[in-house]
């Protein structure tokens, strides 16, 4: 994945979460997923497909950092992974990428849109569209930590 | 001044989106709202019930915000009726479509009450 491609992830994903909780996350330094399992226990998926670069990005929460976020984003007490929280992060999922998709079409790159789909249990998998290196953003809260996991890669040609 | 009492339609798939907005814009001083998951059950309410303002999101299920916003256009009795697009979606392409249908304004997720309010403002100024 090209490294100029992550800044609009850790960029967007603050101001979403800023914006909507009132939480001011930590990005820490940028890795390469080597197992399968999602770092959160809840997560967002969605499509990134473009013309010459497709994949696509997954959030994934840790529990007391998404019941945090929610309780904030819906000024009221959430005190379990219910039907608020999960549909909570498949809205966040849809701003990060509307946010993301903006800033990469600035640089040259389009995508469509896409509908996310929200995963939860402990230590579920995540399955990105398409295979090739995921880099994975850690971002730390008060809370716990969340995890943007991001799979871009050219597209290959038709044989 | 925008009137506070004026009844707006809050239109969203998530109903977590929904209760957010609706937040935001009681902190602004509007009570009366009434809401509507997609485009097609926001058509029943419209048809129901006396709305003075539309606040819809793009991306939903069964009918999205854009075709809601183009059979408002469309239909004798709601076509002026205001609509405010609340959207993830700021590509630039995005914008000009809704302005073509015509949208009254728009608002990129996430927003904060203060670009609401700017909003809501400019089409009632
Ligand atoms: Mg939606």
């Amino acid at each position: 994945m090209n490294v100029e491609f992550i800044n609009p992830f850790i960029k967007t994903t603050a101001e979403v979460i800023s914006t909507m909780a009132f939480i001011e996350p930590a990005a820490g330094k940028p890795y390469r997923k080597k197992d399968q399992s999602a770092g959160g226990d809840v997560s967002g998926l969605i499509g990134l497909v473009g013309e010459k670069i497709t994949g696509s990005f997954a959030i994934s929460f840790t529990e007391s950092c998404i019941r945090k976020i929610v309780s904030n984003m819906l000024e009221e007490e959430i005190d379990e992974v219910n039907q608020d929280i999960l549909d909570a992060v498949g809205e966040i999922t849809n701003m990060i990428s509307g946010g993301v998709r903006a800033k990469l079409q600035e640089m040259g790159h389009n995508f469509k849109m896409a509908t996310p789909s929200v995963i939860s249990g402990k230590s579920h998998a995540i399955s990105h569209i398409t295979e090739g290196p995921v880099i994975i953003i850690p971002f730390d809260t008060e809370k716990g930590p969340f995890f943007i996991e991001a799979c871009l890669n050219e597209k290959k040609k038709d044989k | 001044m925008t009137d506070t009492n004026m009844k707006i339609l809050v239109v969203d798939d998530f109903a977590t989106m929904r209760k957010i907005i609706k937040n935001i814009l009681k902190k602004l001083g509007f009570q009366n709202i009434a809401e509507a998951e997609d485009g097609v059950s926001a058509l029943e309410v419209l048809k129901k019930q006396e709305i003075d303002f539309i606040v819809s999101d793009w991306n939903m299920p069964n009918m999205s915000g854009l075709e809601l916003l183009k059979a408002i256009r469309s239909d004798e009795a709601l076509k002026d009726k205001p609509v405010l697009m609340v959207t993830a979606e700021a590509q630039k392409e995005n914008i000009v479509e809704a302005v073509k249908a015509g949208v009254n304004n728009y608002v990129v997720k996430p927003f904060t009450p203060e670009t609401m309010k700017e909003k809501i403002d400019k089409i009632f100024a």
